[in-house]
């Protein structure tokens, strides 16, 4: 398969909006994950909604309200263009809406994972003298390790695949935010672009096939890890 | 005393109202299902956080609700061994028993772990994962985790009760070793009288969240007051005993302060000290001394109180030399027999309904099991 230029540099930037996505809303989607299983607090249930919603609303509307939001003139575009950071239009604000839309995924399956650990374990190492962070670090954490390499797999597929929130929040420029799926969008619209399409589709299934065998080994692994075969 | 307790908790059509101090030694919380020995046990653990009163271990206030003192957990050092083990299953044995030592004052002590390893057993484990252990096996590790984070004091929730009867017997002996070795002092809950009568010095009797009995474990079982708290089919008391021969029919002779015993299946070498349980049940009393029985264990005894309780029996305490035995008999029997307290009388005892295999055999507060 012959690939130009302007192909293989979607393909590249796929991968690292996709990567960057998935490393800055980590650690967010845990912490959120554990408010959710295992805190209970007034407006929870607002909270949760509002956490699911790039789920539900049409993507096109998360990109235009992130566009709202981080454009130059946006309540927090304008505050970060003062300090030089742009998103608009550029590969980092791609990296954002993937990881807004991909974000209540992972959520949903690092929650059931802590759901699944038995808190009376935290207790036993509460009083074997583990503090917090200890109890977090040293038994929620590998026990739960599965449940976020699914996360993680769900949050990067969404990425690479993530379309509508992207386009609208950071356009379709070539070499800047033109994604996979973009790519594909900019071959349709052209005539004769078939063929382009045609390949990148098949670069898509290959990624995608890809990422889920590296996921299954990892489960794998993790799961023997954690004494659970 | 090293522990002193004094608290209120309500749940939801129950409420704990407890106060007792307990001692550098072994005591028992015995009670039925629901009597609160859990919500004891996790309130002085800290994993409860009572509604009032106040608990404090040597000079150390844990809880104090006027002065809004809650020690977390996590601080208190205080031991816990769960009935359900509650490994956990990411880490191998070696790192579950080694879950606590890096909180320990001093750090992990491997001369101390090599010590519990080969005490309970867990040479063969260590690199083995919960999951792949056996009920008693899993406990023996609990045991050893909770005794190397260098615990103040060790609670121990009904830590049996979840095994079968052989795993019992298996785990029985490590923590009779553990208990005779041990300075830290030990909170033993359990519904089990067998395992309280060989294993503790003193008892607390909860029932429906109060205290209704407590005191040295001899004393309390050997007092007719128990008897309906305990059970009647369980109520008994202990004896301590001096094995001073085994004859060739397999039978041993012990010496009681008040007489010898003769029973089968002692396993102690000559010279130990052991205890021997007793149920009341098992006791016949007799005001002349009896001619041409089959049972060679006869105790002089002395009447010492009588207690009529609601139904047909009466519990009756006696002295055998410095001994207290308790029968139970019916309240017609006793009156046909003219019992008054400080009467003389011959207590008889069925030795060869003992089991073999369930008089301790080891150190010297093994106890005997005499169903």
């Amino acid at each position: 398969m012959n690939l130009t230029d302007a192909e293989w540099a979607a393909l590249a930037l796929s991968l690292k909006v996709s990567v960057w996505a998935v490393i800055i809303s980590l650690p967010f989607a845990i912490l959120v994950a554990w408010i959710l299983a295992r805190r209970e607090f007034p407006g929870k249930a607002l909270f949760s909604a509002l956490v699911h919603l790039p789920l539900v609303l049409p993507p096109v509307v998360t990109g235009y309200l992130l566009l709202l939001t981080f454009g130059k003139n946006g309540a927090v575009g304008a505050w970060l263009a003062e300090l030089g950071i742009v998103l608009a239009f550029r590969w980092t604000g791609a990296a954002l809406a993937a990881a807004i839309m991909g974000f209540p995924l992972m959520v949903r399956a690092i929650r059931l994972a802590i759901e699944s650990v038995d808190p009376r374990l935290e207790e036993a190492a509460e009083t074997l003298g583990a503090g917090r962070g200890a109890r977090f670090f040293r038994i929620t954490l590998p026990l739960i390790a599965p449940g976020i390499l699914a996360g993680v797999v769900l949050g990067f597929a969404k990425a690479i695949g993530e379309f509508g929130a992207t386009i609208t929040f950071v356009a379709n420029i070539p070499g800047q935010t033109q994604t996979l799926p973009s790519a594909i969008y900019a071959f349709l619209q052209v005539p004769g672009g078939e063929a382009g399409a045609i390949r990148l589709t098949l670069l898509a299934i290959f990624v995608a096939v890809g990422a889920v065998l590296i996921s299954e080994w990892l489960a794998r692994r993790v799961a023997k890890g954690i004494g659970r075969t | 005393m090293t522990l002193s307790v004094d608290i209120r908790h309500s749940f939801e059509g129950f409420s704990l109202e407890i106060s007792c101090q307990i001692g550098q030694s072994v005591t028992a919380i015995f009670g039925p299902s629901g009597a609160g020995k859990s919500t004891f046990v996790n309130a002085i653990a800290g994993l409860l956080r009572p509604d009032q009163g106040r608990i404090s271990l040597i000079d150390e206030t844990l809880f104090d609700s006027a002065e809004g003192v809650h020690v977390p957990p996590a601080q208190r050092r205080i031991g816990y061994v769960f009935q359900d083990g509650r490994l956990f299953p990411h880490l191998s044995v070696q790192d579950n028993i080694r879950f606590g030592a890096r909180y320990a004052p001093g750090g992990l002590d491997r001369a101390e772990e090599a010590r519990l390893v080969a005490l309970l057993g867990l040479e063969g484990l260590l690199g083995r994962r919960p999951g792949t252990l056996s009920g008693g096996e899993k406990q023996r590790v609990a045991l050893a985790r909770a005794w190397l984070s260098g615990p103040r004091l060790l609670l121990m929730d009904e830590p049996l009760a979840a095994l079968d009867e052989p795993r019992k017997d298996e785990i029985f002996p490590y923590l009779e070793r553990l208990r005779d070795l041990s300075e830290v002092p030990i909170i033993y809950v359990s519904h089990n009288l067998a395992e309280v009568a060989r294993l503790a010095d003193d008892l607390i009797v909860l029932q429906a969240g109060r205290v209704a009995l407590s005191g040295r474990a001899e004393d309390v079982l050997s007092d007719p007051r128990a008897l309906p708290l305990l059970g009647i089919r369980e109520a008994g008391a202990i004896l301590p005993a001096t094995v001073v021969a085994h004859d060739p029919d397999g039978l041993s002779r012990l010496r009681l302060s008040g007489g010898d015993l003769i029973l089968p299946g002692v396993t102690a070498p000559i010279g130990a000290r052991i205890r021997l349980r007793v149920l009341a049940q098992d006791v016949l009393l007799s005001r002349n001394p009896p001619d041409g029985l089959s049972s060679h264990n006869v105790l002089p005894v002395v009447v010492e109180t009588l207690h009529r309780g609601g139904g047909p029996g009466v519990a009756v305490r006696l002295r055998s030399g410095k001994d207290v035995l308790l029968a139970r008999i019916t309240a017609r029997a006793a009156e046909e027999m003219g019992l008054a307290l400080g009467q003389s009388c011959h207590a008889i005892l069925n030795a060869t309904a003992v089991p073999r295999g369930s008089i301790g055999g080891e150190g010297a507060r093994s106890v005997a099991d005499a169903p």
